[in-house]
């Protein structure tokens, strides 16, 4: 066995050193929050730990000063729930009738749903841009959420899912009497929770960290996005970096968070597109 | 009566799928429709349109440009697949390996920075890819004698700011594909291969790469379709739509400033047909030669 043991110590050595290059910008973030926003500007982001110019003053001026750091970061909160929610109900609703009947045109609208995921999103953005405006749906979160209720990507992973799940709990609820939507609501529901998760956070990141179509849509300052507003705050002449790098940061906590409690649902989520087997 | 129906087995299927079938119609045929219909006209948001033809797309055909444009993005998307697939792939190896220790702890570690958005990895990366001398990359730089350099203004270290970025977020994620793809492959081939006297190199090249097939189309296919539509990367490191020389400009990129900093939505529409012209025909390209089409297997 010792004869492992410098192969064990290189493997080891490798993969630290990469580990720490892959850190590296967190902790240069965590430091740069504690430095003066002038200094960043002066200086950029860097490894300086120098006591003399850091402070908590970020943190007492993104607590308690002037400005709409929390107004973006509520409105990112309630959109990611109402997103996330909406989303699921809705895609796990359409996966069910995807992989519970035999139905004509069941093909077709299949590969409807991978067509979606083979055309870029990005080139519909003009011309829903110039839909929400005809709708006069522009500065309104409804603008954000509707297009993305039948989601493509959740869809196919809650069909994959379903597949797995025994015929039986369909038949022995129809024999019990329940109706077609009864069955889906009381018995197929609970039994996804897992896939639930796994979706809720793939969906709930791509939400809290969307940045391009909310930008697009919304000019209200008082309803922007956090990913909004902390690209408001990286001004050419860095006025606002004091509140932009500790918000940065501040902003990334909430999800480092949930990632340390729910490890396995985020790989699982953000994994879930590739081939298996 | 019509309560009946709703709930009949028959009609149950439909109901279940209707949401679907809405947002499809409404938000993708629709759009793409118009967008189709857009790229023949000369058409502003509140203004009217006239119908031009094929002027825009002639007109992008001599774009100097959107010819740049198109570089940069196929640039960008052949060198983060040069980066993005064998590195992740031969980390998932060695991670995998039964030597390793603190596997777990690594594969979390490397997944952190997908967690963050673009706007808060762009802001880190644009103000470590700083000109000062006291920035992050450059105090590096420093430390081996070399002069400051100021990245974001020249092609190649602007593009090595971008790919530096795509690849802090993403090596962990392709590193969990190619581990959940070795999940894949019996053991039984590696034992036999080493009874036969191949070496680890061997067993990887003739056993590994081979298996690995199909997360590595996978990976092959979003890699494209990412690369192809990067846009906001660009916009956070530069700081707006705006690089000198327009170095870090991408198709999508083009068809923002075309569209909605310049209000031409008939141009920027023509551009957003030419990249999904161009995104279609890469994919099937990339999945014949893969044989995905192929029956067998």
């Amino acid at each position: 066995m010792a004869r492992q043991l410098p192969k064990k110590i290189a493997l080891f050595a490798f993969f630290a050193v990469l580990c720490l290059l892959v850190l590296l910008p967190f902790y240069a973030i965590a430091l740069g929050s504690f430095k003066p926003g002038k200094e960043l500007v002066r200086n950029g982001l860097n490894l300086d730990f120098d006591l003399s110019i850091m402070s908590f003053d970020n943190f007492v001026f993104l607590f308690t000063g002037e400005h709409s750091y929390f107004t973006w970061f509520f409105n990112s909160l309630l959109l990611t729930i109402v997103q996330v929610s909406l989303t699921l109900l809705v895609s796990s609703f359409v996966a069910y009738g995807f992989a519970a009947y035999e139905f004509k045109g069941k093909s077709f609208l299949f590969v409807c749903v991978l067509l979606i995921l083979m055309v870029p999103f990005e080139i519909l953005l003009l011309p829903l841009y110039k839909l929400m405006y005809d709708f006069r749906l522009m500065n309104t979160y409804a603008a954000i959420v509707l297009p993305g209720l039948a989601n493509a990507a959740t869809i196919f992973f809650f069909r994959q899912y379903l597949r797995g799940i025994p015929a039986e709990i369909v038949t022995a609820g129809r024999v019990d009497g329940a109706s077609e939507y009864g069955i889906y609501f009381r018995l197929i529901l609970p039994v996804m929770k897992p896939a639930f998760a796994a979706m809720a956070i793939l969906n709930g990141m791509n939400s809290w960290n969307n940045l391009l179509w909310p930008f697009m849509v919304l000019s209200d300052e008082n309803k922007y996005t956090l990913p909004i507003g902390l690209k408001t705050l990286l001004t050419p002449y860095g006025n606002n970096y004091d509140l932009l790098i500790v918000g940065s940061f501040f902003s990334i906590l909430p999800i480092f968070a949930l990632f340390l409690g729910f490890q396995r649902y985020f790989i699982d989520g953000m994994t879930a597109g590739s081939v298996k087997g | 009566m019509v309560k009946r129906f709703l709930y009949s087995q028959k009609a149950a299927p439909y109901v279940f799928v209707l949401p679907f079938v809405l947002v499809f119609l409404l938000f993708w045929v629709y759009p793409l429709g118009s967008s189709v219909e857009m790229g023949f006209q000369k058409i502003s948001l509140g203004q009217g349109s006239q119908w031009v033809g094929l002027d825009n797309y002639a007109k992008l055909a001599d774009d100097e440009i959107f010819r740049k444009a198109v570089a940069n993005s196929f640039v960008y998307t052949l060198l983060t697949l040069a980066i993005l697939i064998p590195f992740p792939m031969v980390f998932a190896v060695l991670i995998n390996s039964k030597w390793m220790w603190a596997r777990e702890f690594f594969k979390s570690a490397f997944f952190l920075p997908a967690l963050t958005s673009v706007v808060v990895a762009g802001t880190i990366f644009r103000l470590s890819f700083g000109e000062m001398d006291t920035s992050l990359i450059n105090s590096f730089l420093g430390w081996f004698g070399a002069e400051p350099v100021k990245f974001l203004k020249g092609q190649a270290t602007g593009f090595a700011a971008l790919l530096a970025l795509a690849t802090w977020r993403w090596t962990g994620v392709n590193m969990l594909y190619y581990l959940s793809g070795l999940k894949n492959i019996p053991e039984e081939y590696y034992e036999a291969a080493s009874i036969d006297g191949a070496s680890p190199l061997q067993r990887f090249f003739h056993i590994t790469v081979p298996m690995l097939k199909p997360t590595t189309i996978y990976v092959v296919t979003i890699s494209i379709y990412a690369g192809l539509a990067m846009f906001v990367e660009s916009m956070m490191l530069w700081n707006g739509n705006n690089s000198p020389k327009n170095i870090g400009l991408t198709i999508v990129g083009y068809l923002y400033r075309q569209g909605i900093e310049k209000n031409e939505m008939g141009y920027a529409a023509a551009v957003g047909i030419v990249l999904l012209a161009m995104a279609m025909a890469i994919n099937l390209a990339q999945l014949t030669l893969t044989g995905m089409f192929k029956k067998e297997d």
